[in-house]
């Protein structure tokens, strides 16, 4: 009688043999589990980008602007002409600078947030930091052009103090101070993270053994925190390195980058190779990058 | 929030108008409607003798379209479903590459018909994406503008290939604060004396307005056509907007940054829409624009059949819609610019006072006549010779003069 009813317990529930089956199959379990998200890496997001390499190599007839697959170099060697390498080097240049820029800026402050600030003030820097992000972008830089221009609050503020006026409006210093400032989150939040790990014993044993504070932060704290610039690095290197908005709009004459040859070479122009080959660039920018990251050991404190 | 939809609309209509816009060799039409296939010898419309139809049957039900953002606006869309039970569909396109790669294969059998400018035009004509249209079963269009019914970019050889819907012109706009007058040429975008001041769009197609410059201050080149240039035609524009650079502030890519470069001050003369004037204007500040001595660029679209239209039909109803003066009027309000209809002038005051003037759609045809309407530069250009400069070159050679 018991033996039948457990007999008729397992052929009712077909749920609690499946479960019984992969719970005898880690590997079977664990395959179910992943194969969505990771056939969903596979599909939209390696075999895009690999279609994207393809179109590289490809041109597009002029007239009907249809895509001709016949092989071509021509695409690549079009980006070895000054044109698009004073394009490329003004973008590399520029992600350089702001990257420097917030590793400067934001040392300092995250030094406090971590390691001075009580911690109800850290929470008000944490808030302070974070909330910019939850504006748009757009508005912000557009909130820029207002400050900027000629006319604007910097230049009326500085002739208001008896300084002159400024006029830096549409150029590349004022896309240096944009880009500055909207990426300065993503270098304080991680700079952040690498200073509070230190623990307060290294600190104490810096000084137990005669260190200064100028000595125990330049010995002790810098080099610790460096993972962590170098990972805020990776976030405002990359975001400026493809943005392409604030150039359109804060950008003067001579701010295109890489990002505005690409966009219009697919709005304007329907040249989708050439755009693709040019997308290349960045990619292998980043490649670089991410392989110096790796080693200065920036993927441990992300 | 009004002005951002309008710009919106207008982004759209810059990529409509600037990027690539109306052909049309001019206003004039001097080789309008001549010769099969003339203007681009050597080429052929594979539709020419496609038979259009005598009559417009009952309507399929449905209709889609291909358009510039604001041209499938419900205040005019909704009236239509319900007169003709034709249900719009509207993809928007955001360039007029996207518009003739989308009517690839005439339109796939998916599209009906496309709004498109006049550079998309001859490339959609003579890849076989659209077919001839009987203008006698559109009754507009013989209220149009004159030079709207047969131009260049959309009637080859007697067959219209579309309607023309609406247009504008590339002006002057200029501060009054530094030009109590207005200029009288466009050699004020080239001078010294304004280096940093000066602002132009962002398109190749900006190229024409400097050859069109030049083909009156320098007739030795001999430029005949802004869209038309040899080689060294086309160097020596380039040549002028390589110097014209330095005086640049920035090549602008939306209305809304013209507007306030002239807003703050930034800039007091540029290449712009009529629109820009417009707002600025109703904004209190102190500027005009003005079409030089030189003349003028400008762009006009065209609602055009494709070849595979599902719906038939519904298209010609549209047609018959579209070119009506209040939808025309309509359009003209809303996107800001100025509709091929002539009997629109009057409901577009009502919708909007002085809008009739303000955008010119009252004015003299001679005004037109100074107007040379965006074409795709091809290489088989009006000489019979295929050694004109092609709109690739155009681009690649924009981003050398910008980069």
């Amino acid at each position: 009688m018991t033996a039948t009813a457990v007999r008729e317990d397992r052929t009712a529930s077909g749920g609690a043999r499946v479960s019984a089956a992969l719970w005898r199959r880690a590997w079977l379990r664990a395959t179910l589990t992943l194969s969505p998200p990771l056939a969903w890496f596979l599909v939209i997001y390696l075999a895009s980008l690999l279609v994207m390499l393809v179109t590289a190599f490809w041109s597009v007839n002029p007239f009907t602007n249809s895509l001709v697959h016949s092989w071509t170099l021509a695409n690549f060697q079009q980006i070895f002409t000054p044109t698009y390498l004073t394009i490329i080097a003004r973008t590399v240049i520029m992600a350089a600078v702001v990257t420097v820029t917030d590793a400067v800026l934001a040392l300092p402050f995250a030094y406090f947030m971590a390691r001075v600030a009580t911690p109800r003030g850290r929470q008000a820097l944490f808030i302070a930091v974070l909330l910019p992000l939850w504006a748009s972008y757009l508005a912000r830089v557009y909130a820029w052009i207002v400050i900027l221009q000629k006319g604007g609050t910097l230049s009326w503020t500085l002739s208001k103090l008896g300084l002159g006026t400024v006029n830096i409006g549409y150029t590349n210093v004022a896309m240096w101070i944009v880009f500055s400032y909207i990426w300065l989150p993503f270098m304080i939040v991680p700079i952040y993270g690498a200073l509070e790990r230190i623990p307060d014993s290294l600190l104490e044993a810096s000084g137990d053994l005669g260190a200064r504070n100028w000595r125990t932060l330049r010995s002790v704290v810098l080099p610790l925190a460096l993972p962590g610039v170098v990972a805020g690095s990776i976030f405002t290197f990359s975001l400026t390195l493809g943005d392409f908005i604030t150039p359109i709009l804060v950008g003067g004459a001579n701010s295109s980058f890489i990002g505005n040859v690409i966009y219009s070479n697919i709005g304007t122009a329907g040249n989708l190779p050439f755009a693709a080959a040019l997308a290349v660039v960045p990619i292998v920018i980043m490649i670089f990058y991410l392989s110096g990251a790796r080693a200065a050991g920036a993927f441990e404190a992300m | 929030m009004k002005v951002w939809a309008r710009g919106g609309a207008l982004l759209a209509a810059a990529s409509a108008a600037v990027l690539v816009a109306a052909c049309g060799s001019s206003g004039g039409g001097s080789t309008a409607s001549s010769g099969s296939g003339s203007g681009t010898s050597g080429l052929t419309a594979p539709q020419a003798n496609t038979p259009v139809p005598t009559s417009v049957g009952k309507g399929e039900g449905q209709l889609n379209l291909i358009a510039w953002e604001g041209y499938a606006q419900p205040q005019w869309v909704k009236p239509f479903e319900q007169a003709t039970g034709c249900q719009v569909s509207a993809k928007y396109a955001g360039s007029s590459s996207e518009m003739v790669s989308l009517m690839a294969n005439g339109g796939g059998g998916q599209y009906d018909m496309v709004s498109a400018s006049g550079d998309a035009d001859l490339r959609l004509i003579y890849s076989g994406d659209v077919k001839p249209v009987n203008i006698n079963l559109v009754p507009q269009w013989k209220n149009f503008h004159p030079f709207l019914q047969n131009p260049p970019f959309n009637t080859i050889g007697g067959k219209h290939y579309g309607v023309s819907y609406e247009f504008g012109p590339n002006v002057l706009l200029y501060s009054k604060k530094a030009f109590p007058s207005a200029p009288t040429s466009w050699s004020v975008l080239y001078n010294k004396k304004y280096a940093g001041e000066v602002t132009v769009p962002n398109n190749p197609i900006q190229i024409a307005d400097a050859a069109l410059y030049l083909s009156k201050t320098q007739p030795g080149l001999g430029i005949s056509d802004p869209y038309e240039l040899t080689q060294p035609q086309f160097n020596a524009t380039v040549n002028l907007l390589k110097q014209q650079k330095p005086l640049i502030k920035k090549y602008w890519d939306l209305a809304s940054q013209e507007i306030s470069l002239f807003q703050s001050g930034t800039t007091v003369v540029g290449a712009a829409w009529p629109y820009q004037t417009n707002t600025l204007v109703a904004a209190g500040a102190k500027v005009g624009d003005t079409i030089p001595a030189q003349g003028a660029t400008g762009w006009a679209d065209t609602w055009m059949l494709a070849t595979k239209a599902p719906h038939p039909n519904c298209a010609y109803k549209w047609m018959q819609w579209a070119t009506s003066p209040k939808v025309q009027a309509q359009q003209a309000v809303f996107f800001g610019e100025t509709p091929a209809n002539k009997l629109a002038c009057p409901i577009m005051d009502q919708l909007s006072k002085g809008a009739c003037a303000a955008y010119h759609a009252n004015a003299p045809e001679a005004y037109f006549q100074t107007l040379k309407f965006w074409k795709t530069p091809l290489a088989q250009c009006g000489n019979g010779k295929s050694d004109c400069v092609p709109f690739q070159q155009w681009v690649t050679a924009w981003t050398q003069i910008t980069g």
